[in-house]
């Protein structure tokens, strides 16, 4: 495979190229928040040395949900229905629970016809990240507001958003979920610790991503556009984020940073700003995120993080092997249990 | 073979109608009565007598009129029989309508309080002072009103000479972790016998006998039933969402598996079930443990069925194995959710948007519950798509006797896979490519670890390498594929079970819950001079046996649980030259179907 062609210059930790991370040519618009993202994926799971067999790539419909295709090749896309990605994503980990799990979702997939399904995914828990690529609108049906849009924002043709938006952060942390972020597809820094971070997270990693759609929604008044996002964009920290598989070495002063050990032995150091942001204080993330949208502030960074809480593996109780993997003898009760049954029946 | 109007005549001028009538027990729902009836049904079930149970009940918990009727038959009759023998009222809310419906001649046990002999003196009236005798059977005022179904149980038993040791027996067995219960029962149930021995003078034909017709033979519902053939198929994924009448099914799938499939060393769990958010979400679970290469199964009805429409052309479209079972109940809406039906038989087949046509299973007995459910996971994987297994609240909810069920004769198929050994062995692989010539592609597990292997599932138009794809010429191809797939799974499925009469002139076409009544319906019509061949459809899409059933008889008549004549439609769409051949008839009041609505519907339209 890799070994019969001329070993490439640049490989991962499992002799992979970056190549090998990447997925078809993308057919969205030029400049799409969308794009951004993808290329953040293929980094960061190209650098975290990911077997990309072992990935498994969902999404629901729209713009965001078509980007699988854009990335990670070598591993099995599932592009489902509109809204439905969640019950889907939990029925691949209730198969196999060995498989990393990626979906991608979009604002509308996920905030409108897929907000039941989401908020129950998340409150299973189900080991996997979760990226919505929020633009506040409908990219693929040209341009209808989400429920993502913030209150007040315009549409291209001047129609003005009169309702408030759901804020996907804020639901997910009020339904448990254990890792929230909030990023910006022009701050490719911050978005690939984020994905990092959420990749060697156990449970659901929600990372809801302002993705600006170029065509629908990138103009004046909007406040999903780049120009806004990028003058209004308030990271509440710096992330820095070292694999498990690096050394730790201390180059900090001390009390700048926080550092949080996650799920698969990897750390994430959070460099404070003056807002002196705690990201495992759940009660703090809740009260900021609501005083953000109170004051039309756009803050980014890890808002919540909490790497104790069991996933739903963790909870259905079942053996170490992935049920998909259990050999057909050991699914099949013997004669003697039919005949056991039978007798009782009689 | 003998008729029962003949069977009847001759015993009633004996003065004994032996092991031929039915009891109807009117209850009230959460009365607890289930039990005692269940006590009642086994009883006889065990003096080797056949019978059948079933239960007529409201979508409510408690308060609301219920009735449960047994039928015990010599011959082996279990069809729904709409005529009364013997009447156990003890619901003060219908009883003046149960006993109105009585023909003269039956039997009426009721409280005596209820004076029911004033309101029909045609009627055989043992009117019992229960109150009086749940007081005598315990002394807490708590229990009286649920061992005055076991005194009902008692007096019946002592009516009909069921032996006593055979009641405990069934208490015993009812009660099997509760002895105390069990004390109590038994107790409760003599005083039913004693007071009716001193105090009944015995002034009707009914009594039971002794019979050898039920030795090795169990008592299942085909819910359960259906869970057995999950487990014995060796499912590893289901998803559900409570919905009456199916709900037993994936609950009794929970049982069985937490006995039987839980690895003995660590105490885990060999599988996943789990109870989902609705039935979206329960077949998009399927669906995604079906993709990754497990046996999964999502369990509903009809409103669940409607649901789930979307995910199941998905499924169709994109070829992934999954088995839906829809235990179908009295639609639209809501319909009556406690009631029977056969009406999902046209939306189950073509579910979904655009060009859909799934393998629809429709067993007709207990039996056929757990090996078309079995058979069904066989069928999913080898063909790559969403199997329907159709039953009913009638055969799902009910209890039926039955021949113990066959352990699996064939190894699990998991149909066409392509490992990561067969890829490095240089097996060129496209996910949607007709290799074989049987419509049938290969596909790969998400995690083979070959780069190669992978490919993306999309449910837009794709090639056969499962990339995007809008050309007209692709996507002629892959529906014309996806069609004879369907023509392949012909010679797989179910084939239909035909009696061919060579007398007859007459044909009947019935599936699933219908098959006893038609057995019965067939034996009063040849009574009546009037032969018949019979054809009892187990799945679609039809075959040529169909066709040639209908061609080979002067006039067919479909019989079936619904008001359109949904299967008459789908014969006729298939078969268009044969429409004049064809005859419908339609039950579709939410009972099971008895004998007599269908021959006396053949032999209406016969004259």
């Amino acid at each position: 495979m890799v070994a019969s062609t001329p070993k490439p210059q640049s490989t991962n930790r499992i002799g992979l190229t970056l190549a090998d991370y990447k997925g078809s040519p993308s057919t969205l618009c030029d400049g799409c928040g969308h794009d951004a993202i993808t290329s953040q994926i293929i980094k960061a799971f190209y650098e975290l040395g990911i077997e990309p067999h072992n990935v498994a790539k969902l999404s629901g419909i729209g713009c965001s949900s078509k980007t699988p295709a854009y990335f990670l090749n070598r591993a099995h896309g599932f592009n489902s229905t509109h809204g439905r990605m969640p019950s889907v994503a939990t029925g691949v980990s209730l198969a196999n629970k060995d498989l990393r799990l990626i979906g991608v979702s979009g604002d509308g997939d996920t905030a409108s016809i897929g907000l039941g399904q989401f908020c129950h995914l998340v409150r299973r828990n189900v080991p996997m990240i979760y990226i919505v690529e929020n633009n506040g609108v409908y990219g693929l049906t040209k341009g209808q507001f989400s429920a993502t849009a913030d209150l007040g924002s315009k549409l291209k043709t001047g129609v003005l958003n009169e309702l408030p938006p759901i804020d996907l952060c804020g639901l997910a942390i009020e339904l448990g979920c254990g890792f929230v972020a909030r990023s910006f597809a022009g701050d490719p820094k911050q978005l690939v610790a984020l994905l990092k971070a959420a990749a060697s997270h156990k449970g659901t990693a929600v990372l809801d991503v302002i993705s600006p759609c170029v065509t629908f929604n990138n103009h004046e008044g909007s406040t999903k556009s780049y120009k806004y996002a990028k003058e209004m964009e308030t990271p509440l920290h710096e992330l820095g984020y070292i694999p498990f598989y690096e050394q730790i070495t201390v180059d900090y002063e001390p009390g700048t940073v926080t550092d949080i050990e996650l799920h698969d032995g990897s750390h994430l150091r959070l460099k404070k700003t003056e807002r002196n942001y705690d990201a495992t204080d759940r009660a703090l993330a809740v009260e900021t995120i609501a005083q953000a949208a109170k004051d039309k502030q756009f803050l980014t960074g890890l808002l919540y993080i909490d790497e104790k809480k069991e996933n739903f593996t963790d909870v259905m109780h079942v053996v170490d092997t992935p049920i998909v993997n259990i050999p057909n003898e050991q699914l099949r009760p013997g004669k003697e249990v039919l005949d056991e049954v039978m007798k009782g029946l009689m | 073979m003998k008729t029962l109007e003949a069977n009847a005549a001759q015993k009633v001028e004996s003065g004994r109608i032996v092991n031929d009538f039915s009891i109807e027990v009117a209850t009230v729902n959460g009365s607890g009565s289930q039990s005692s009836n269940s006590v009642l049904m086994r009883s006889i079930f065990q003096m080797g007598i056949p019978v059948s149970g079933k239960n007529l009940f409201p979508s409510n918990i408690a308060g609301l009129p219920t009735w449960f009727t047994i039928r015990v038959n010599k011959d082996g009759y279990i069809a729904r029989k709409k005529e009364i023998d013997i009447l156990v009222a003890m619901n003060p809310q219908t009883a003046m309508e149960d006993v109105k419906n009585l023909k003269p001649g039956a039997v009426c046990v009721s409280p005596q309080e209820l004076n029911l002999s004033a309101v029909r003196s045609d009627v055989k009236h043992y009117p019992v002072p229960f109150t009086e005798l749940a007081a005598k059977a315990t002394e807490n005022i708590k229990l009286r009103k649920l061992v005055t179904n076991m005194i009902y149980v008692g007096v019946v038993a002592e009516l009909l000479n069921i032996e006593q040791s055979e009641i405990e027996n069934a208490i015993r067995r009812q009660f099997k972790k509760k002895q105390s219960a069990a004390d109590l029962n038994i107790k409760a149930s003599d005083t039913g016998r004693e007071w009716a021995k001193e105090n009944i003078r015995k002034d009707d034909p009914f009594y039971v006998e002794k019979m050898d017709k039920t030795a090795g033979k169990i008592i299942i519902d085909g819910n359960a039933a259906s869970a057995l053939g999950c487990m014995f198929a060796g499912i590893q994924v289901a998803a559900w969402y409570p919905i009456t009448p199916s709900s037993s099914l994936t609950e009794s799938l929970i049982d069985y598996m937490k006995k039987y499939r839980v690895d003995k060393e660590s105490g885990k769990a060999t599988f996943n079930i789990v109870q989902a958010e609705d039935e979206l979400a329960a077949i998009g679970m399927a669906l995604g443990a079906g993709w990754a290469g497990a046996r999964a199964m999502t369990s509903t009805s009809g409103p669940g069925i409607s649901l789930m429409a979307e995910f199941a052309g998905y499924g169709y479209f994109t070829e992934i194995p999954v088995v839906i079972f829809d235990v179908q109940r009295v639609g639209p809406s809501t319909g009556m959710p406690t009631r029977t039906s056969q009406a999902d038989l046209i939306s189950a087949y073509y579910l979904s948007h655009g060009d859909t046509k799934h393998l629809v299973m429709l067993p007709g007995s207990v039996a056929e519950c757990y090996q078309f459910a079995h058979d069904a996971f066989d069928l999913a994987e080898r063909f790559q798509q969403p199997v329907f297994v159709l039953s009913d609240l009638d055969l799902g909810m009910n209890n039926w006797m039955s021949d113990p069920f066959e352990y699996p004769k064939t190894p699990m198929d998991r149909g066409k896979i392509m490992t990561a050994e067969m890829l490095e062995a240089g097996k060129e692989f496209a996910r949607y490519k007709d290799v074989d010539g049987d419509g049938i592609p290969f596909r790969t597990l998400p995690g083979t670890n070959h780069p190669n292997a992978a490919y993306f599932t999309r449910g837009s138009g794709h090639n056969e390498k499962a990339g995007y794809t809008e050309r007209p010429d692709d996507y002629v191809k892959l529906m014309d594929r996806l069609l004879k797939k369907l023509e392949t799974a012909k010679k797989h499925i179910p084939q239909p079970i035909i009696d061919k009469n060579a007398k007859a002139k007459l044909g009947i076409i019935a599936f699933g819950s219908s098959d006893p009544a038609i057995g019965e319906s067939r034996d009063q019509l040849k009574a009546a001079n009037v032969e018949t061949s019979y054809l009892r459809l187990r799945a679609l899409p039809l075959t040529d046996d169909v066709k040639a059933f209908i061609a080979s008889h002067e006039r067919t008549y479909i019989v079936e649980q619904n008001r359109d004549g949904q299967l008459k439609d789908i014969i006729v769409s298939e078969y268009p030259e044969l429409a004049t051949k064809i005859r419908s008839i339609r039950h579709y009041d939410g009972l099971p179907l008895d004998a007599r609505f269908v021959t006396d519907s053949i032999q209406s339209q016969e004259k």
